[in-house]
């Protein structure tokens, strides 16, 4: 197995523990794996990314570009920030709730993230997903990020089980959480299309 | 057993691996999670500690090794200039324990003021340096670096960058480790007490000593040759050495020349690995130190030799390499078919910029708020300083003036004052800051009658490296609690005129002392108190009564909180990052904003 999966998102959004969700089903699974974080300045309302990369031969931390078997884009401008590390063949699945940068209101440019699922739709195989309206039952946007690995997953091109992941979440979500994140997992995959 | 870490981690257990008994340094991206993992993990017996600055820590580092300890100094790499006085000398000195300092470089830079090279530091200071490609070499190699340090009794420099310290891999760690056992000091005044006899002689025996480090590095594990003979090689190291090896892996027969260790510089091995090459590119991060190196060993040699690199215009001087690049330039260099050319991006919508901005809530917005709010309409120059309060530089605050590096803005100010007279002069630093390089400057000001505001912005914590604790903060590395050094305390001592202690949050009575303090001659200090937001949990959430507010939008053009939104016209907090901590409601002028427990 050889898969370079990209995460993209904003500063809060709980993209490092999607990411470390991932490397460690991986893990488990018996596969090498490295990662790669952004930390630092960026962290809080900044564009993140997370790199994964999963399987023997990846040397750089960083996925090159043209290389990512999957964009798992927690916002739709970050996903085109990012697409160009996505291969010709590669799927992203994008959050199509758009997240305003701070500053914005300083001047109003009316950014809502439509203009940008418009233009990926043509550029390349996308899963959209309605992450506001998929988080809304479990009444916090603190589950996007489980929301879409279960999207992610839904697709069938990661291979990795819903066990494995399941059982990684398990790990890293604390107890009083656990239980709503499993639904928003569920939720996720059954968003498959 | 194995653990999936952070390069940073891979150093911390590689160290613990290694036997240290002691583990100092500052807080710095990207360096910061090394001590932070040495304390998540089990180190009974071994003094950890954030030290007050990076020269403490080195010198408390080289007195354990000087009794035979093996210490381990982390920093990143600008915390080197500050260690360079001890650094300086201890190389003459040498030690008896290993002594390993961890200066992690940032090539972009990413998070730091310069694009300096440690590898150029080693050579300045004339001790050994190791270059990690990965976590997984990173933790093998500092068990290397601290076994050089024993072998030649030297300090040994680890250079680390970014990409490094925050790549996770796996990494194959002991169940167990225990400190390494240690003689003690013994009293030698002919070996430990620097005096100029002993730098000449010890000068002579670095560089005696230095020789032969260089021929054992020739033999080094982590300095490799791949691939065929051939006339073109490329050298590299660090993390180049990744993006060199990704970019060619469906090359092996190009020959790829990689230099773990820059200094003493392995010539004996270079030579080996330039046999029948014709012309070398050399790919490497910050400065041209092996390209140096390559044209020294040429000339030395007469070797028909072309070097490329950044000396030639080949590869840029400034800013992070990566897969892209290198593939560029090796494809160029080696005659490769171009890869398959990156997807078109062409025509994309325009995107938001998301820089990095203060928290909703951060209190140092309320406190630059204050002082812009009380020197409204008068001449004053604010210098800032290195921590998240930076950022009171973005619009619409546009309070930092000037900003260099740690400590800087104390003594700015005065420098500033002492030639523009008529202007109030304000020096804005956060309390870890303080502790590290500003109580220096406040002692110069007092002594050089300098008229200048302290704004000491104190949120009880170092935040911007991910909330180390301080000798504010009345807790330790140890885990200690342990007496907090007052600032305000500090200040009195020193002579600071008036101290006045305010919360930001309280807006009139802020400004009021901002007033006060400026008015006055001489130094002033006004410590704005006010734990960080991400530290605590909100008080309240702030909301906005529609029927009040006459969306004249103050509140957002004054403060540009975050949390301030405008929706179809009208303003709207966001609740989900609102932190209550009711700075707008004191701003706006109809009185709409509430909601807050205050």
């Amino acid at each position: 197995m050889k898969q370079d999966i990209l995460i993209c998102g904003v500063g809060g959004q709980g993209t490092v523990l999607a990411s470390r969700v991932l490397a460690a089903a991986a893990m488990e699974a018996g596969h090498p794996v490295h990662s790669a974080e952004t930390i630092g300045m960026a962290q809080r309302g900044g564009s993140v990314t997370s790199h994964i990369r999963i399987g023997a031969g990846a040397w750089s931390p960083l996925i090159p570009p043209g290389g990512a078997d999957m964009l798992l884009a927690f916002e739709p401008a970050e996903a085109v920030r990012n697409l160009s590390f996505l291969r010709p063949e590669g799927i992203a699945i994008v959050n199509t709730a758009a997240t305003r940068p701070v500053g914005a209101s300083l001047k109003d440019t009316g950014y809502d993230g439509r203009e940008m699922v418009a233009w990926l739709k043509d550029r390349c195989a996308c899963v959209f997903v309605d992450g506001e309206a998929a988080c809304r039952p479990f009444g916090s946007a603190r589950y996007l990020n489980i929301v879409l690995l279960g999207a992610a997953l839904g697709t069938g091109r990661l291979e990795l089980t819903e066990e494995l992941i399941r059982n990684q979440i398990r790990r890293y979500v604390p107890a009083r959480f656990l239980e709503t994140n499993l639904k928003a997992f569920e939720a996720g995959l059954s968003l498959k299309s | 057993m194995k653990e999936y870490v952070m390069g940073n981690g891979a150093i911390a257990l590689g160290a613990l691996a290694a036997g240290v008994n002691l583990v100092a340094g500052y807080p710095g991206t990207p360096s910061s999670e090394i001590i932070e993992t040495v304390a998540k993990y089990p180190h009974e017996g071994i003094h950890l500690e954030w030290s007050v600055n990076e020269k403490a820590a080195l010198e408390v580092a080289a007195a354990a090794a000087y009794s035979g300890a093996r210490a381990l100094v982390t920093m990143k790499q600008m915390g080197l200039n500050v260690a360079s006085d001890p650094l300086m000398s201890v190389a003459y000195i040498g030690v008896k324990g290993g002594l390993v300092i961890v200066s992690a470089d940032d090539p972009g830079p990413i998070s730091s003021q310069t694009e300096q090279d440690t590898r150029r530091f080693a050579g300045f200071s004339r001790i050994p340096v190791f270059d990690p490609a990965s976590p997984e070499e990173a933790y093998a190699m500092i068990q290397d670096a601290f076994a050089c340090s024993e072998k030649y009794h030297t300090p040994v420099l680890f250079r680390p960058t970014t990409r490094v310290c925050h790549a996770y891999a796996a990494i194959d760690v002991p169940d167990r480790w225990e400190p390494a056992s240690f003689e003690g000091f013994r009293k030698d005044a002919s070996r430990w007490v620097i005096f100029p006899r002993l730098s000449y002689a010890n000068h002579g025996k670095m560089e005696a000593r230095n020789a032969e480090i260089a021929r054992d590095f020739s033999d080094y594990r982590f300095n490799t040759v791949e691939g065929a003979a051939g006339p073109r090689a490329i050298l590299t190291s660090g993390v180049s050495y990744a993006y060199v090896k990704e970019c060619l892996r469906e090359h092996p027969e190009a020959r790829i020349i990689r230099v773990a260790t820059a200094f003493p510089f392995p010539e004996d091995f270079l030579l080996r690995a330039l046999e029948g090459v014709e012309e070398l590119l050399c790919i490497e991060e910050l400065s041209p130190w092996l390209e140096e190196q390559a044209l020294q060993v040429a000339g030395r040699h007469h070797l028909a030799l072309t070097v490329r690199g950044k000396l030639d215009g080949t590869v840029p001087h400034h800013g992070e390499n990566s897969v892209a690049l290198s593939g560029r330039l090796l494809a160029d260099f080696l005659g490769l078919e171009p890869g398959p050319s990156p997807r078109d991006c062409s025509g994309a919508p325009p995107l938001p910029v998301r820089p990095p901005v203060l928290c909703a809530g951060c209190p140092h917005r309320a406190s630059f708020y204050a002082v812009k709010q009380a020197m409204k309409g008068q001449k004053a120059f604010f210098c800032g300083d290195i921590g998240c309060y930076t950022l009171g530089n973005a619009m619409p605050l546009d309070m930092v003036d000037t900003c260099l590096c740690m400590g800087a803005g104390i003594t700015m100010a005065q420098g500033l004052r002492h030639t523009n007279p008529d202007a109030v002069c304000f020096a804005f630093v956060g309390d870890s800051t303080f502790f590290a390089s500003g109580m220096t400057g406040v002692v110069n000001a007092v002594y050089n009658e300098a008229d200048m505001v302290l704004c000491v912005l104190d949120n009880s914590t170092t935040a911007m490296t991910g909330h180390q604790p301080h000798p504010g903060t009345g807790r330790n590395m140890m885990g200690h609690i342990v007496d907090r050094v007052d600032i305000a305390r500090v200040l009195e001592g020193i002579g600071v005129r008036r101290v006045v202690t305010v919360d930001p949050l309280r807006l009139e009575e802020a400004v009021q002392a901002v007033r006060s303090c400026a008015a006055e001659k001489g130094v002033t200090a006004i410590i704005f108190k006010s734990p960080c937001v991400a530290l605590t949990k909100p008080t309240g959430k702030c909301i906005i009564d529609g029927q009040k507010c006459i969306a004249c939008k103050k509140c957002i053009r004054e403060i540009g909180c975050p949390a301030l939104i405008t929706d179809q016209g009208q303003v709207r907090i966001d609740p989900n990052l609102c932190t209550g901590c009711g700075l707008c409601g004191q701003i706006c002028p109809v009185g709409a904003i509430g909601g807050a427990e205050q």
